[in-house]
């Protein structure tokens, strides 16, 4: 499964409560969709650190990187690919 | 288009005497027709809203129908509980002193909160002191929360929390604030008394209380108030200067801890002009330029505002029922 499936599948099973996939899309903001709160961020990052094995910084703790499903996707390859070329 | 208020500390100045009036009024309204009690119960903890708090519930029905509370437990500062039971009898008000660190000790409040800590500082003993301290809203990043401990040499560190530690030191914590409110029930139950509950403007609007803990009320007379504001009614209220000069804290952890460096990303006298700007739609450029800081920064803290306000609701909420039962309005 690629990044953007294992996270759409988490937030639909641990946040949304249902295997409706048609409740969000992958450009959807958590923020203005407001399923994510402040401990709603916590958790995501403790499902990224476990799941794609990526250590999310303080500076990367911003909606650019976390507040969609595209957005988490794209930084977490970014993560990956920085890891495999240091 | 509307044109953008300009920005002044003069936007939250307050016509005390009206004001107290105004709460004093409400106050006696909400146990004449509504609450039904005779009397309001106060826990005073010293600091600026308790105070205010507790001198307008004064103000409103009088001394003898005040009940004050004194809880401290083994974090709270001595020097609030000294300035609290001068303010009860300032005010000639009766009141109890009841140290809550026994029954938080009995409920594993502390040791819930210690075996949190020792996950990230395994040397962590309970002569070692905490508290927590948020980051990054006021740079436009997610807020993250540090863990600072300092050992009994005077060691400091800290650390970002993870999930399961941060959740369990908030979940300890809060029983400091729940078991309270049971003390306040209480006495508001043997006395048929209200509670008062002290919130000002900033705390409510952002949600910095604890659900069924301080955020828990019969009546809530300066939730309306900025803390500015708050401040200003303390002095027309002969509230004493060392209470309006303390710094305000949350008296909640063993290291000292700011309100601004738990919570707000700002200090207080900023924070309101902060809220009362996005209220009111200062442009992000009037707020920046009072403040003295870039567009984008005061673009961080309207951001942080809104972030707070929305993801704090569940605070504010009711229980979430099937179906309302149309039967009972309240």
């Amino acid at each position: 499964m690629s990044v953007a499936q294992k996270t759409r599948h988490y937030i639909l099973e641990n946040i949304l409560f249902t295997d409706d996939e048609s409740v969000m899309n992958d450009s959807y903001s958590f923020l203005e969709m407001g399923i994510i709160d402040s401990t709603g961020i916590l958790e995501l990052i403790y499902f990224l650190e476990e799941e794609f094995g990526v250590k999310v910084d303080d500076t990367e703790m911003i909606p650019e990187n976390l507040d969609s499903i595209d957005n988490i996707a794209a930084f977490v390859t970014k993560k990956r690919t920085q890891a495999t070329e240091t | 288009m509307t044109e953008s208020p300009i920005l002044s500390a003069r936007v939250l100045n307050l016509d005390c005497g009206r004001e107290v009036k105004k709460i004093a009024t409400s106050l006696r309204d909400a146990l004449a027709s509504r609450l039904h009690r005779r009397g309001l119960v106060v826990a005073i903890s010293g600091g600026i809203d308790s105070s205010v708090s507790a001198a307008l519930s004064v103000q409103a029905i009088g001394a003898k129908k005040v009940f004050g509370l004194l809880l401290p437990e083994k974090d709270s500062s001595p020097e609030s509980l000294s300035l609290g039971k001068k303010l009860a009898e300032q005010l000639g008000i009766t009141y109890l002193v009841q140290d809550i660190g026994p029954a938080l000790e009995a409920i594993g409040c502390y040791q819930w909160r210690d075996e949190a800590i020792k996950s990230e500082f395994p040397d962590f003993t309970p002569e070692w002191k905490s508290k927590i301290r948020i980051s990054g809203g006021a740079e436009g990043r997610y807020n993250r929360f540090l863990l600072v401990v300092q050992s009994p040499a005077g060691e400091v560190s800290e650390k970002p929390l993870g999930l399961k530690t941060y959740l369990q030191i908030v979940a300890a914590t809060s029983y400091k604030q729940r078991i309270r409110k049971t003390i306040e029930y209480f006495h508001a139950d043997r006395l048929n008394y209200a509670v008062v509950g002290t919130p000002n403007r900033l705390e409510y609007d952002q949600g910095f209380f604890v659900k069924n803990g301080d955020g828990s009320a019969d009546v809530k007379p300066i939730s309306h108030l900025y803390k500015s504001q708050v401040y200003q009614l303390a002095e027309h209220l002969g509230i004493a200067g060392e209470i309006r000069r303390a710094t305000p804290t949350t008296d909640t952890y063993s290291l000292p801890q700011g309100q601004d460096e738990f919570y707000f990303s700002l200090p207080y006298k900023e924070m309101d002009i902060a809220l009362w700007a996005y209220n009111h739609h200062v442009a992000t450029a009037g707020l920046a330029q009072f403040l003295g800081v870039s567009e984008e920064a005061a673009q961080a803290i309207y951001k942080d505002i809104e972030t707070k306000r929305t993801t704090t609701r569940y605070l504010h909420m009711p229980p979430v029922m099937v179906e309302p039962v149309t039967e009972i309005n309240i």
